[in-house]
């Protein structure tokens, strides 16, 4: 039943409470948000840490979903969202973090043994700015320049555009550092 | 399109280095995902009330309606579906339609059914777009509609789509409705997630109000002070957002005692406070006088107050995104800082959401590393699992030295889910730390899950205030203008016990102070708790009191009573009583004084502008409360008169406002 089930249909009986909706709903995208936040952080850990975030908050955010859109669209862009927040919040969130004892130092040697292999491509999405950073992200993500404007409140254009951008400013840094 | 060769690329590396979801970590966010999403669900609380209360009729739905109905796209709508209406309810119409001939279509759908020019959808081949709302009034039964789960979905549709308000609602809050249990399952449409105001869960604490006492059989009246002004400023922000408060939400001793008043200060030297009685005749009878207790508490030497200690502790849940509730609270506590001196310390806990200590304790001098923390602030993200409160007591242990104030300010909208999920421990262990000298004062921000009566009790038990933020100018009166009040207690445990002399008062009520109501004998046990008074800061409490002989008197007396042992000799209307702790100590001491009225017994007093000025708040808060009985007529325009009549010098101007929210009130009464 739920396999078949829209998602339109089960974010709007998740906002009316239905609990076994909201579970079949956060499932069905938990790996495809992953990816994205994957793609929009650069790192396992922070996209892990983020996807948390995303659905930790969906309940309350599911009162803003309208019917009309689609729950893709405004998943991801609860998911934009979201990243904007945490890096806001990445000053403090480090300084906590030296508190956190053994279990982060865990975490963050676990990180490090990806994180080589990563590093371009990190670095790459990382030094874009933010909105670059985003557009890019959701593009990659097989969505068409018209879904990434609806996501981010931009028109289709100004998604082609960007996308021009970062083109520019990801060969810029090959030319400087050599190919990946 | 241009090419995407070199995304390409980026896209196939990406792909290649995503890593997979690490199934644990996945199980354990879909779990806490579900936990949320249970616990938004909300509370198993019974029905409980929107902000605007009044119970909703049919006729006040059309009334609405039409007072709504003034947009432009609503009144074409509305126009669109009469024309509906008339071609499909009339013969004539039919005929134009070519229908066959049918029964009054909407005949069962309840009231609607007499309003055909406001019956929607009336045919399947002329339906208005499924886009627009349809138009008609809300009726009584929206609330069990929302609760008939066993309503099959498709006619619940409808009916909830008959029954929304149109286009341009109100204001969210200022639905009306009795919202029942809110299992949310209940709440069974499409349509109702895209009008449905968002789910109301205040709560507030009062007590009917005072009855009327037999002086002969009840002489004695107990009570604790209140010195919270959160009342005051919830019915300010219900009125300034077009509604009346609801009733319960007006605490009309925290009315009163909002204002500061101009009481005689007491001598140096002498008990902390001074306490000042007036009788007077009461403005809304001519046959009763107010008797008005008013309580002036020293301003001790600013300059060598001893340092403090504050702990801010913050409530970053994703409700407090709000303009209103987060970004006015670092405004607000911006502001504070240039209060605060060098030798003060600051530092901020925030809880549900971003993690834990944000500001070590720091000098209050260093303005710009408080300033960075408060910016970082930021609403949202999963619930912290370690309790907020406790840690912002360790953090107040850790900087409290001999002889200096500690503090803890926790600042929420109402989520208090920090660290202690039963209210019962959670009272009890902030009543322990209040013991071991950390207070705590409560900041509510924001409406629509604003828990008043938690506020209340955390406070009560912290020995602090619970004050409602709804401005910057509030911000300033409670951070900037009062502070020192708030965060200096002159007298702790403050109770007030009042006799009254039969021979010359046959009946008494005290107007508010119903949370506050003490036992008799609570009043010289130094174990109960009661209100505390903060440096500067005055106290009032209002009796309306009906002489022996009056003809306002409406208890007939007792055939059997023995004859009251009066003492014609005296003119004293009673005696007054007061107890209260030296700050530290755990022993009370004794304030006794009788009062009398001046003159001839039974002669009242010339009042003074303040004792007026609190009368004519008393006068709109039982107004605001529906308490109509005693008043005789009286109203809003009596209250304006009076408290305009009585605005004295009004520095701050919070005289001024509170005429304007009377006449608010008068309009919106009507």
């Amino acid at each position: 039943m739920r396999m078949t089930t829209s998602d339109e249909d089960l974010a709007l009986a998740a906002a009316r409470g239905d609990g076994a909706a909201f579970s079949a709903l956060v499932e069905r995208h938990y790996d495809r948000l992953f990816g994205l936040c994957f793609r929009l952080t650069g790192s396992r850990a922070e996209a892990e840490d983020l996807t948390q975030d995303i659905c930790a908050a969906l309940p309350a955010k599911l009162a803003t979903y309208k019917s009309r859109a689609r729950v893709t669209t405004w998943l991801y862009r609860v998911a934009v969202n979201a990243a904007h927040d945490r890096r806001r919040r990445q000053a403090s969130h480090g300084r906590a973090a030296e508190g956190w004892g053994d279990w982060e130092l865990a975490r963050q040697a676990a990180d490090a043994e990806t994180h080589d292999r990563l590093d371009w491509l990190s670095r790459a999405m990382t030094r874009l700015p933010e909105d670059l950073r985003d557009t890019l992200a959701l593009v990659l993500d097989d969505m068409t320049h018209a879904q990434a404007g609806a996501v981010l409140g931009v028109s289709e254009g100004t998604v082609s555009w960007r996308l021009s951008e970062a083109r520019k400013h990801l060969k810029a840094l090959k030319e400087k550092e050599g190919a990946p | 399109m241009k090419t995407h060769d070199d995304l390409d690329d980026l896209k196939a590396a990406f792909d290649a280095a995503t890593p997979a979801p690490d199934p644990a970590r996945k199980a354990d966010t879909l779990r806490l995902a579900r936990e949320n999403f249970d616990r938004h669900q909300g509370s198993a609380n019974p029905a409980r009330l929107s902000s605007v209360t009044a119970p909703r009729g049919f006729m006040t739905g059309v009334k609405r309606m039409f007072a709504t109905l003034t947009g432009k796209r609503a009144l074409t709508l509305t126009t669109a579906i009469v024309a509906c209406g008339l071609v499909v309810l009339t013969p004539a119409g039919r005929d134009l339609l070519n229908l066959p001939a049918r029964g009054p279509i909407m005949a069962d759908r309840g009231p609607t059914a007499d309003q055909p020019q406001v019956t929607p959808r009336p045919a399947d081949t002329v339906a208005p777009p499924a886009e627009e709302p349809a138009i008609a009034p809300v009726t009584d039964t929206l609330a069990d509609t929302l609760v008939a789960p066993t309503t099959p979905p498709r006619a619940e549709a409808e009916l909830l789509q008959n029954r929304v308000p149109a286009a341009p609602t109100p204001s969210p809050q200022a639905g009306v409705e009795t919202r029942a249990p809110l299992g949310l399952n209940a709440v069974a449409n499409p349509q109702d997630a895209r009008v449905a105001p968002p789910p109301n869960t205040e709560t507030f604490a009062n007590e009917d109000p005072n009855p009327l006492k037999v002086t002969a059989r009840e002489p004695v009246s107990t009570f604790s002070i209140d010195v919270d002004t959160a009342a005051y400023s919830v019915v300010r922000n219900s009125l300034e957002r077009g509604a009346l408060p609801p009733p319960q939400a007006v605490r009309i001793e925290e009315m009163i005692n909002y204002f500061p008043y101009d009481y005689p200060a007491p001598e140096p030297g002498a008990a902390p406070f001074e306490p000042s009685v007036n009788v007077f005749e009461t403005p809304w009878n001519a046959e009763t006088q107010l008797v008005h207790i008013g309580i002036q508490g020293t301003l001790p030497a600013l300059d060598d107050r001893p340092p403090l200690n504050l702990v801010f502790l913050i409530d970053t849940s994703g409700s407090m995104e709000d303009p209103s509730k987060l970004p006015l609270l670092r405004q607000s506590f911006l502001m504070m800082l240039d209060q605060l001196r060098p030798e003060d310390q600051v530092a901020i806990v925030t809880y549900a959401g971003s993690a834990g200590m944000v500001l070590e304790p720091t000098p209050a001098s260093d303005r710009a590393t408080i300033a960075a923390a408060l910016d970082t602030l930021s609403a949202g993200g999963s619930t912290n699992g370690q309790g907020g409160l406790e840690q912002a007591y360790a953090a107040a242990e850790t900087m409290a030295e001999a002889g200096e104030v500690s503090r803890v300010i926790l600042a929420t909208d109402g989520d208090f889910n920090v660290g202690l999920s039963d209210p019962g421990a959670l009272e009890d262990y902030i009543a322990d730390k209040r013991d071991s000298g950390v207070y705590l004062s409560v900041l509510g921000f924001g409406r629509g899950n604003l828990q008043d009566a938690t506020m209340q009790a955390l406070a009560q038990n912290g020995n602090g205030t619970a004050a409602y933020i709804d401005t910057l100018s509030e911000a300033q009166k409670v951070l900037v203008d009062q502070l020192t009040g708030a965060l200096f207690p002159i007298a702790n445990d403050v109770k007030i016990q009042v006799e009254f002399n039969p021979a010359q008062v046959a009946e008494y009520r005290l107007i508010g102070y119903e949370t506050r109501a003490l036992n008799r004998e609570d009043f010289n046990n130094d174990q109960v708790d009661a209100g505390e008074l903060g440096a500067g800061h005055s106290v009032t409490a209002i009796y309306e009191i009906t002489p022996v002989g009056s003809p306002a008197i409406l208890n007939d007396p007792l055939r059997y009573a023995a004859e009251a042992p009066a003492d014609a000799a005296t003119d004293e209307i009673g005696f007054l009583r007061m107890r209260y702790k030296a700050p530290g100590d755990s022993e009370s001491q004794l304030i006794e004084m009788p009062f009398a009225t001046t003159g001839a017994p039974g002669t009242p007093g010339t009042p003074g502008t303040e004792a007026q000025f609190a009368a004519a708040i008393a006068g709109f808060g039982q107004l605001l409360r529906g308490d109509a009985q005693y008043l005789n007529g009286w109203d809003y325009a009596d209250a304006i008169a009076l408290a305009n009549a009585n605005r004295g010098a009004d520095p701050f101007g919070y005289r001024t406002e509170a005429v304007q929210l009377m006449r608010l009130a008068q309009s919106l009464d009507n």
